[in-house]
């Protein structure tokens, strides 16, 4: 039988039901659907899928054991190497790892291996045989590790630890765990009880984990050590956002992305005054950026109730950071895109402080620039005033500055990131690794998870070796 | 959850708790804060750590009651415990070796410069405390300043307590009498602090002020707290919450603070309403 040419569908709520509710957007694979996507895979005797993934899913056997409705069993193949598929398979952009080396698509479109990943974990969750399908491990540990940050990066850390045989104390900042899965991705992309259902995956392996604690400040590093805990993780992610570098940037009514997503996603500003956490939109909103994060902030400004929703971006829409998927389901939502388009100043009503207008001027693509990336020029004489309620800044952000800050030891670079050594995680500091956005910069959450998972089995090799053991 | 041990009016409007929060008075130094979330669905909301005892493990907040948080808190009592709450947060307060300072304080500021004066003491150097309000009712705290000051100076609007006038009226004559003042810490609502800054910089005096913009994380993620001083962009959570009077645009802090007005009144008129009902 020859091989359909097309990735099987994923059912979603249609664009004008679901800008209306914050319910997930794509559907997910009912049994019939999965099981025709997973006859798609060829089995390859070298799968590259598996060196496109940074944490290494053994991609085909999953996807058989799909095939022979084992699901149970691939749910368990998965978490071999991966504690969050429910997570991943919605987030990650495998068009760029996995499925950008499927042989399969070569020639036709690649195995819908993200979608299947989910139709598994999904599956998992629904019969709720998660605590069942985990592993169990020794009474007694090797030794204590900390892992701070409860976000891509520190859980999958600490998975890894937990299953290697460690005692595993997460310390969160914030009140609720996730990290950028909680506070930045919204509900409509990736469901929040989802992720509770997965960090939870985690407290079954036995990882603590503690809420209300910013290590650098609450703990300071050095008392970690001194409390007799062998190494620790540091994936405290994302820090200070970047600004537009224009004037009226500090107007009232413009936002950073982390903190409208944030006001909308942990604080549930979409309930106020229920809660009591509150968010302006207005009816006019502009997010300057074109990533995923810009994407999601456009998309929560329409559920929220704006009339008029602009991406501002100074590049073409080939260039655009976010995932294509993200991109046509904005726009299918009713976001429009001002491409080619550079933001030159914030207006703003002189008395009240308040954002009133957005000034841009055209650009057009000269030479490549240092990324790469064909570096927009501005056309002269080209600005006009796009009026606007609010503002919303989506470029990007450093490293988060408090760990470092506490720790003059710790070696950082030009943005203030945590040196790592990319293979490994080890900082400058013995014992103290690190990984996510603390060491690369704002980055994807599954490269995130990648650079846990090369931690943990690094403090594995470190531990041990101080212990005398293995 | 954070148990509150203490609860005293300190004023009208003015509370004390005291939370038992042992890792955060082990870590705490003056000048830091606190986060704090009182249940689910709440907002955080940033309160200066008023005194720490480090033996007992507990944190002295005190508060002024301003928004719906702040009223919801005042209802709480002894044995009550608060969700969540995180620190201490923020830069400590660099007195950058100066020797003798006068500590101005108004409103709920009064509290928040407390634990500075008390340092600063210790450490040996001179301080000169000068505290003010509206009138006498809303003064606090002036037999603990009085303990740890080399002098405290009272202002009232209206002359109930104290010297009439405001707390520029006795710093400018400080400044004018004894050149060796080399450093002045202004900790209040900030036209007080604005106006310290502008005296301080006529006679040529570091200042620095305590601000309190808007916070959400306050853990150098969300850039909600940002205020521009000397021209540049900084945030309160990380570069602060001390800064340089000189150096801030107070200007834009106010607008900044004024952002959600509208919905800050509104939650409060709704609690108000609702705790009528309650009680």
């Amino acid at each position: 039988m020859p091989i359909n040419p097309k990735k099987t569908d994923m059912s979603k709520q249609a664009p004008e039901a679901r800008v209306k509710n914050f319910n997930e957007v794509a559907l997910g694979y009912n049994e019939a659907e999965a099981l025709k996507e997973a006859a798609r895979c060829l089995q390859c005797k070298k799968p590259f899928c598996i060196e496109g993934c940074p944490v290494n899913v053994n991609i085909p056997a999953f996807i058989k054991l799909v095939g022979e409705k084992k699901y149970d069993e691939a749910a368990k193949k998965i978490k071999e190497t991966n504690s969050l598929p429910a997570v991943c398979g919605r987030v990650c952009p495998q068009e760029e790892q996995c499925e950008l080396k499927c042989i399969v698509g070569k020639k036709n479109e690649p195995v819908g291996i993200g979608r299947l990943e989910r139709f598994v974990a999904d599956a998992e969750m629904k019969a709720g045989n998660i605590e069942k399908n985990a592993v169990k491990l020794p009474e007694k540990k090797l030794a204590k590790v900390v892992i701070a940050g409860s976000g891509p990066a520190g859980l999958t850390c600490a998975g890894d630890l937990a299953m290697l045989g460690y005692d595993v104390t997460i310390y969160e900042s914030l009140h609720a765990t996730g990290g950028v899965l909680r506070y930045g991705i919204p509900q409509f992309r990736l469901p929040k009880e989802i992720l509770d259902i997965e960090v939870d995956y985690l407290r079954k392996l036995g990882v603590k984990i503690i809420v209300n604690v910013l290590v650098g400040k609450t703990i300071p590093v050095a008392e970690l050590f001194k409390q007799g805990y062998a190494a620790v993780f540091i994936g405290a992610g994302a820090g200070l956002p970047s600004f537009l570098g224009v004037p009226g940037e500090n107007l009232a009514g413009v936002y950073s992305a982390n903190e409208y997503l944030t006001r909308i996603n942990l604080m549930q500003a979409y309930k106020f005054p229920e809660t009591d956490t509150p968010v302006r939109i207005g009816g006019r909103v502009a997010v300057v950026g074109a990533g995923n994060v810009a994407m999601d902030a456009a998309r929560c400004s329409l559920r929220l109730g704006a009339k008029e929703v602009y991406i501002v971006y100074r590049r073409s829409e080939e260039e655009m950071p976010a995932r294509k998927e993200e991109i046509e389901n904005a726009v299918e939502e009713g976001v429009k895109l001002h491409l080619l388009t550079a933001p030159v100043e914030v207006l703003g009503d002189e008395k009240t402080g308040r954002v009133t207008g957005l000034k841009v001027i055209k650009c057009s693509l000269g030479e490549p620039d240092a990324s790469g990336r064909r570096r927009p020029v501005i056309i002269p004489g080209s600005e006009y005033v796009m009026e606007l309620d609010t503002v919303v800044s989506a470029i990007g952000q450093s490293p988060n500055p408090l760990i470092p800050q506490s720790m003059p030891e710790l070696k950082t670079g030009k943005w203030g990131n945590i040196v790592t050594n990319e293979e490994t995680g080890e900082t400058s500091v013995p014992g103290v690794y690190a990984g996510g956005d603390i060491a690369t910069g704002a980055a994807t959450v599954i490269a995130a998870m990648g650079a846990g998972k090369k931690a943990a089995a690094s403090m594995d090799k470190y531990i041990k070796a101080k212990l005398g053991i293995g | 959850m954070f148990k509150i041990l203490k609860k005293r009016d300190v004023s009208p409007s003015v509370k004390l708790i005291e939370i038992e929060a042992p890792l955060v008075a082990n870590s705490a130094k003056s000048g830091q804060f606190v986060v704090l979330r009182l249940k689910d669905g709440g907002e955080r909301i940033p309160l200066t750590i008023a005194d720490k005892d480090k033996k007992k493990g507990t944190l002295t907040i005190v508060f002024q009651v301003v928004g719906k948080t702040t009223q919801e808190l005042s209802v709480y009592k002894a044995g009550d415990s608060i969700k969540d709450l995180l620190g201490p947060l923020g830069k400590a307060t660099d007195f950058g070796g100066a020797k003798n300072i006068v500590c101005v304080a108004g409103g709920v500021g009064i509290a928040e410069i407390y634990p500075e004066v008390k340092e600063l003491q210790e450490e040996g150097k001179k301080v000169t405390t000068i505290i003010g309000a509206r009138n006498k009712s809303l003064l606090f705290f002036e037999e603990e300043l009085k303990a740890v000051s080399s002098a405290l100076h009272i202002t009232t609007d209206d002359g109930s307590s104290g010297r009439k006038g405001f707390v520029s009226d006795v710093l400018k004559d400080l400044l004018t009498s004894d050149k060796s003042i080399d450093l002045v810490v202004a900790v209040g609502p900030v036209i007080m602090m604005k106006v310290v800054s502008e005296l301080t910089k006529n006679f040529n005096v570091r200042t620095i002020v305590s601000l309190n913009p808007i916070m959400l994380d306050a853990t150098g993620m969300c850039g909600a707290c940002r205020v521009t001083v000397g021209g540049k962009t900084l945030f309160g959570c990380v570069d602060g919450p001390s800064f340089d009077g000189h150096q801030v645009d107070f200007g834009g802090l106010m607008k900044r603070l004024n952002q959600f007005k509208d919905e800050e009144k509104n939650s409060a008129e709704i609690y108000k309403l609702k705790c009528a009902e309650c009680r």
